[in-house]
């Protein structure tokens, strides 16, 4: 009987915390559809912005962040991947690898503010790529590189080592076992890495600040030398700058509403990925 | 014994850093023949029978010494390339290994690793292989479907079939029944008999009957030494070291 009701004071007390998390992400939700939903239109999507923000609407904003957002993915995910499996499948021991284990961890750490900096004094001005998408692209995808590394090394090591085996005895090279065997396996956990990531790039402001964010560009971006606008920037801006503090607020809350449906649209992709993967793996 | 050797091991020792797990090896393995490895755990069977096909690359800081001699290769000899002896001797582990793909896929993925593109004759030789290992009366009706669904005992034996269909001469099975049941267990055992008219078999066991029932030659294994090697009845009868005999009569082990 004793045993029982302390049983069901550890259930109840699991149950409310998952209940907080769902309490909270409902709030989020709520909040952000009530404010942001009145200046959603065909109009506010689909049309650049007019008289100084509080009119039109923001297309080039949601262009300009889904550019950044899939740049930094394009530009993290072979690089991260091949830091994993080099981590996993060929040193796992090394000494290098203990290198790049411990520069992970410090650049997992690293303030995204710090990034910024260091993406303005090296893309932008070393490197000469200007305030531009490829900047903005590159440092966020430095930001996001130990969150694809770590998630994807989690990934290989989850594969089975009887299948690596299996792969070998068959005269399979170890090449041919990681292309053919370990990395589809380990897809789904990879996926998981990435859709966190798009998160992240996406909603990440401080890193953009001066690599790429523009306020107001006219029209859409034209190259990946251009600068753009981007969603969570703009929120920023909305609420912080302009003379229409009412209007501004608004529209700020679109953006957020427009930026988490954005998410939830890209990550909504890589999930649909992810689980035909787990239906082919079995 | 008339038969021709497939594979000679002559003075073979084995290190795990430090450990000397196998000392002075010599053994042959007969052509179309079973060869049994028994003996207790830890005795050293299972890094033998690694050794044969150099799986034991997987784990670092090993040394062999002695000649291991396939075909006039010498396999410890680290310029042969270890993708190409695996080729010729396949291996059947103790856990049944699929991969997570369809049961097509998984046997003709040795095909494909080795370069081989031609449709009909990958299809050709999935069936052949299937029907070889005795499974394809089970699943000839859902090839796509994930080998994960299969049966353990069904597993093992595709396993087993998808070493055949890469055309191995000689087939290891490392405790190949360990996680089955008995009537899976009587099936695998049945297939090996069936196999080793056309491929050299060598089986590590940890079941002494079943050591009996499907081998020729038996090798007794005994903290990394081998103790004795004959003919299986001559092992089950008349052992002539008192070890052998201990450990066949359920005196230790």
């Amino acid at each position: 009987m004793k045993k029982n009701s302390v049983q069901n004071v550890g259930f109840f007390a699991l149950f409310l915390c998952i209940a907080s998390t769902i309490i909270f992400l409902g709030l989020i939700i709520y909040f952000i559809s009530a404010r942001g939903i009145q200046v959603i239109s065909w109009e506010f999507l689909t049309q650049g912005p007019r008289m100084g923000m509080t009119q039109g609407g923001i297309a080039p904003a949601i262009v300009g962040t889904f550019y950044l957002t899939m740049g930094a993915i394009l530009f993290a995910l072979p690089l991260g991947l091949a830091c994993a499996i080099y981590l996993c499948e060929y040193y796992p021991k090394g000494i290098i690898g203990h290198i790049i284990r411990i520069s992970i961890n410090n650049l997992a750490g690293v303030p995204s503010v710090v990034f910024g900096l260091f993406g303005f004094a090296v893309f932008v001005k070393f490197f000469g790529f200007g305030v531009s998408i490829l900047s903005g692209s590159l440092t966020l995808g430095i930001l996001i590189l130990p969150l694809i590394i770590s998630s994807s090394q989690e990934a290989l090591s989850a594969v089975p080592q009887s299948i690596r085996e299996a792969s070998l005895s068959l005269g399979a090279t170890k090449w041919g076992t990681i292309k053919n065997i370990v990395l589809p396996t380990a897809l789904p956990g990879i996926l998981t890495g990435v859709i966190l990531s798009i998160g992240r790039a996406a909603g990440e402001t401080a890193p953009i600040l001066f690599t790429a964010a523009a306020f107001y560009t006219h029209g859409y971006p034209r190259s990946v030398f251009s600068e753009v606008m981007a969603l969570p920037y703009h929120i920023y801006a909305l609420m912080t700058e302009g003379t229409h503090p009412d209007k501004q607020t608004a529209i700020a809350y679109g953006c957020s509403l427009v930026l988490l449906f954005m998410v939830l649209l890209i990550s909504g992709i890589a999930i649909f990925i992810r689980q035909r993967q787990r239906g082919l793996n079995g | 014994m008339d038969n021709k050797v497939e594979i000679k091991v002559e003075k073979v020792n084995f290190f795990y850093g430090k450990i000397h797990a196998l000392k002075n090896i010599n053994l042959d393995i007969y052509k179309n023949q079973v060869t049994a490895i028994i003996g207790p755990s830890g005795c050293g069977k299972s890094t033998f029978i690694r050794l044969l096909n150099r799986m034991h690359e997987m784990v670092t800081n090993t040394r062999v010494t002695g000649e291991i001699l396939f075909n006039g290769w010498d396999i410890t000899d680290p310029s042969i390339d270890a993708v190409e002896i695996r080729k010729r001797i396949g291996m059947v582990f103790q856990k049944p290994n699929p991969f997570p793909k369809s049961i097509f896929e998984n046997i003709s993925y040795g095909l494909k690793v080795n370069g081989i593109k031609n449709k009909p004759f990958i299809e050709n030789k999935v069936e052949w292989a299937l029907k070889k290992a005795a499974l394809w009366e089970e699943v000839k009706n859902r090839l796509s479907d994930s080998a994960l669904r299969l049966s353990g005992g069904q597993q093992q034996r595709l396993c087993i079939a998808r070493c055949l269909a890469v055309e191995s001469e000689v087939i290891l099975f490392d405790e190949p029944c360990a996680s089955l049941d008995p009537i899976s267990t009587a099936k695998i055992e049945e297939l090996i008999l069936e196999l080793k008219k056309d491929y050299t078999i060598v089986i590590v066991t940890h079941n002494m009957q079943q050591a009996a029932r499907v081998s020729d030659h038996t090798a007794f294994f005994l903290m990394g030494e081998l103790i004795e090697f004959g003919k299986t009845q001559d092992i089950f009868t008349k052992p002539y070291d008192v070890k052998t005999e201990a450990y066949i009569t359920g005196r230790f082990g």
